[in-house]
């Protein structure tokens, strides 16, 4: 479970100031903002295009574009199932459903008490050792549903 | 110096509780008070025994595995005493079938070696490619890799030689290398493995691509969805700056290079080159039109060799044993070997490195065992998301670029993903076109609109809405894709599509053809 930072304008300041002038800075300091804060609070775009002289509208087309980028917080603990071809022939497409039926959310969504996010992956690169998942960073193999069970039930303590 | 137990670190044995064992074998260990270090060495690729145990005897390596942590000391136990004894011995590494019959040239280290430690790489041939490299002229460098054959093993095949070429031919104050290690394909884990298991061999690699066409700066563009590469990667890089292989004057030469670990974001057009320069630049990863080349104009508008992980991982082996050496192996335009991925429903999953050459079947059938599920193969998708389904009528197809172009389907990263006859075709005709909507760039029509009409149109012919007109519709969609899009993702995602349609049609609703009755 990862823990992160309220939202601090002046701490993001010297996060994208600390990271200005590597070449090609902007997926650096969006990592690093997500890293601090959990994802990236819309004030942050005004901040970074500011102090990197591009425009907002530019800042909020790559914050939008990559799937990892979150506009709102996440919930307590992360659990991304892989979605691909590999996964798929393993029975992963059954797996992901009986995790939406007990979590209660689709994937892409955030349980309503905040304690779980439940989210597709495109590919783990552990496709030999299929179906996968990752909960909060930690990488779990040929998933099953008693493995599968068991992530729920961490979650839930 | 004290024995060695080896218990890899690679995402793949994590995944499956090697950092559990890892514990559990060091409180037994010191409860033994025993003189043994535990190295966490990449993974050997034999995933259906990881977590694969080794230990260093007077005969050499032993394995026992698959291990969990409950078997931890039982297993030490045999493994102090080099006993064979143990339900989970398995000899040595080398001599189980899987891996003694391999060709292994890009990955001969991986799973070998401590990949943290630079002395281990050295002790097993490393830099000597570099050293090499340093006594030449910079033209016979590149003259080397176009030797050798070695073509772009992202996918597309271009022929490195050339590319590199190009790069050393144009004249500019700054030039870079870039390391395309977005391996967002279904079924891949090369890249991944080489990253985690042997580190040193990819800076390696981009260092000889630097000094051969007068790059200074590398940059190497890693998924996010790949954590325990990013940190191997920063660890290796940190080591060789230390020791003077990378920074200014590498390994003493009047040559400079040095290196940087990028992270992606989640999407998957990036492994397209020019999305992913402009990803690096801090863009949208959206593609740009050729020309102008990448080795032209790449990076920040500067030339730039931009390679796969697996490409530059294996020009070390090129310079150090020749480019000769290297195009003796494999058949017609498809020199060398390739590392091949055995993934999905297979009974032995793992990396497969050989020769270009061996057929699918063989691949499916012999090597990689069939199904884990026990039922029958019906389908192989090779090559990712963008690559074609296969039936088993297909099976006889060698491995080599042209062979699979000419059955209108591609190698792609060489990823196998097997799928048993539970599978439904229409339903993975279905994935591809709705991938293909989820990660387009949306800089081209045919696939940022075509990809959701796509979807639609495979909906409407399993519900059998007006079939044979959607199907009709849906052969004429994937042609205006294929043709009509910037880059593969549009391009190539017609492959899996139309190779559903065409060799599984009973799914979609039709009569079975032949072949596909088998």
């Amino acid at each position: 479970m990862a823990s992160y930072a309220p939202w601090d304008a002046e701490l993001a300041r010297s996060i994208i100031v600390d990271k200005r002038s590597m070449p090609g800075p902007l997926l650096p300091i969006l990592h690093a903002l997500q890293e601090e804060f959990g994802y990236i609070d819309r004030e942050a775009e005004p901040l970074i295009a500011s102090i990197l002289n591009i425009s907002r509208a530019e800042v909020h087309g790559v914050v939008t574009f990559y799937h990892d980028f979150r506009s709102v917080p996440p919930g307590r603990h992360v659990l991304k199932l892989c979605r691909a071809e590999a996964c798929q022939s393993c029975g992963g497409d059954r797996l992901a459903a009986r995790a939406e039926a007990r979590v209660g959310v689709a994937l892409g969504h955030t349980t309503a008490d905040g304690r779980l996010s439940l989210e597709p992956v495109y590919c783990l690169g552990l496709c030999a050792v299929a179906p996968s998942a990752m909960l909060d960073g930690r990488v779990v193999g040929r998933l099953d549903e008693r493995t599968l069970d068991g992530l729920l039930a961490e979650v839930e303590r | 110096m004290s024995r060695r137990l080896f218990v890899p670190g690679d995402a793949g044995a994590v995944a499956l509780g090697s950092d559990r064992l890892a514990r559990a074998l060091a409180d037994a260990l010191a409860r033994r008070k025993a003189d043994v270090e535990i190295v966490r060495n990449g993974s050997r690729g034999l995933y259906w025994l990881e977590p694969m145990v080794e230990v260093e005897t007077a005969a050499g390596r032993i394995a026992y595995g698959p291990v969990t942590d409950a078997d931890a000391d039982s297993v030490l136990e045999a493994a102090l005493a080099g006993s064979d004894k143990h339900p989970l011995y398995l000899g040595k590494p080398e001599d189980i079938p899987f891996l003694k019959n391999q060709t292994r040239l890009t990955f001969a280290r991986c799973g070998v070696v401590d990949p943290r430690s630079l002395d281990d790489y050295r002790a097993h041939d490393g830099y000597k490619g570099l050293e090499r490299a340093l006594s030449m002229q910079p033209a016979a460098v590149v003259e080397e890799i176009t030797q050798s054959g070695l073509r772009g093993r992202g996918g597309a095949g271009f022929p490195t030689g050339i590319k590199w070429k190009t790069v050393a031919d144009t004249e500019a104050a700054q030039k870079y290398i870039v390391c395309n290690a977005d391996e967002g394909d279904s079924g891949t884990f090369a890249d991944r493995m080489i990253m985690e298991g042997d580190p040193f061999v990819l800076i390696e690699g981009m260092t000889i691509a630097g000094i051969a066409v007068g790059a200074t700066q590398g940059y190497i563009y890693v998924r996010s969805e790949y954590p325990h590469a990013v940190t191997a990667l920063n660890d290796a890089i940190a080591v060789a700056r230390r020791a003077g292989m990378l920074g200014e004057k590498v390994a003493g030469s009047a040559h400079t290079f040095d290196l940087e670990v990028r992270v992606g974001a989640g999407a998957y057009v990036c492994g397209e080159e020019t999305s992913l320069l402009d990803s690096l630049e801090g863009k949208r990863g959206v593609v740009r039109a050729k020309p102008p080349l990448p080795a032209h104009k790449g990076l920040f508008g500067k030339p730039t060799v931009i390679n796969n992980v697996l490409s530059l991982a294996t020009v070390p082996i090129i310079l150090e044993r020749g480019g000769a050496f290297y195009r003796d192996f494999g058949m017609g335009k498809s020199r060398g070997t390739m590392p091949i991925q055995l993934a999905g429903n297979v009974k032995y999953p793992g990396l497969y490195e050989t020769a270009f050459g061996v057929t699918l079947g063989e691949l499916v059938d012999d090597i990689g065992g069939g199904t884990r599920s026990g039922r029958p193969v019906r389908a192989v998708q090779v090559g990712g998301p963008l690559g074609a389904y296969f039936p088993r009528a297909l099976f006889n197809v060698p491995f080599d670029y042209e062979a699979f172009a000419k059955a209108d389907g591609l190698i792609g990263h060489g990823g196998i993903v097997v799928f048993d006859d539970t599978v439904d075709m229409a339903r993975q005709a279905r994935f591809a076109m709705e991938f293909c909507a989820i990660e387009s760039c949306g800089k081209c029509t045919p696939c940022r609109v075509g990809s959701t009409r796509g979807v639609e149109v495979i909906d409407k012919i399993i519900a059998n809405r007006d079939r044979a007109a959607n199907t009709v519709l849906l052969e004429d969609l994937c042609n205006t894709m294929k043709f009509g899009s910037l880059c593969a993702l549009g391009g190539f995602t017609p492959y899996p599509v139309m190779s559903a349609l065409t060799h599984f049609p009973e799914d979609f609703g039709a009569p079975p053809r032949l072949e596909a009755a088998e």
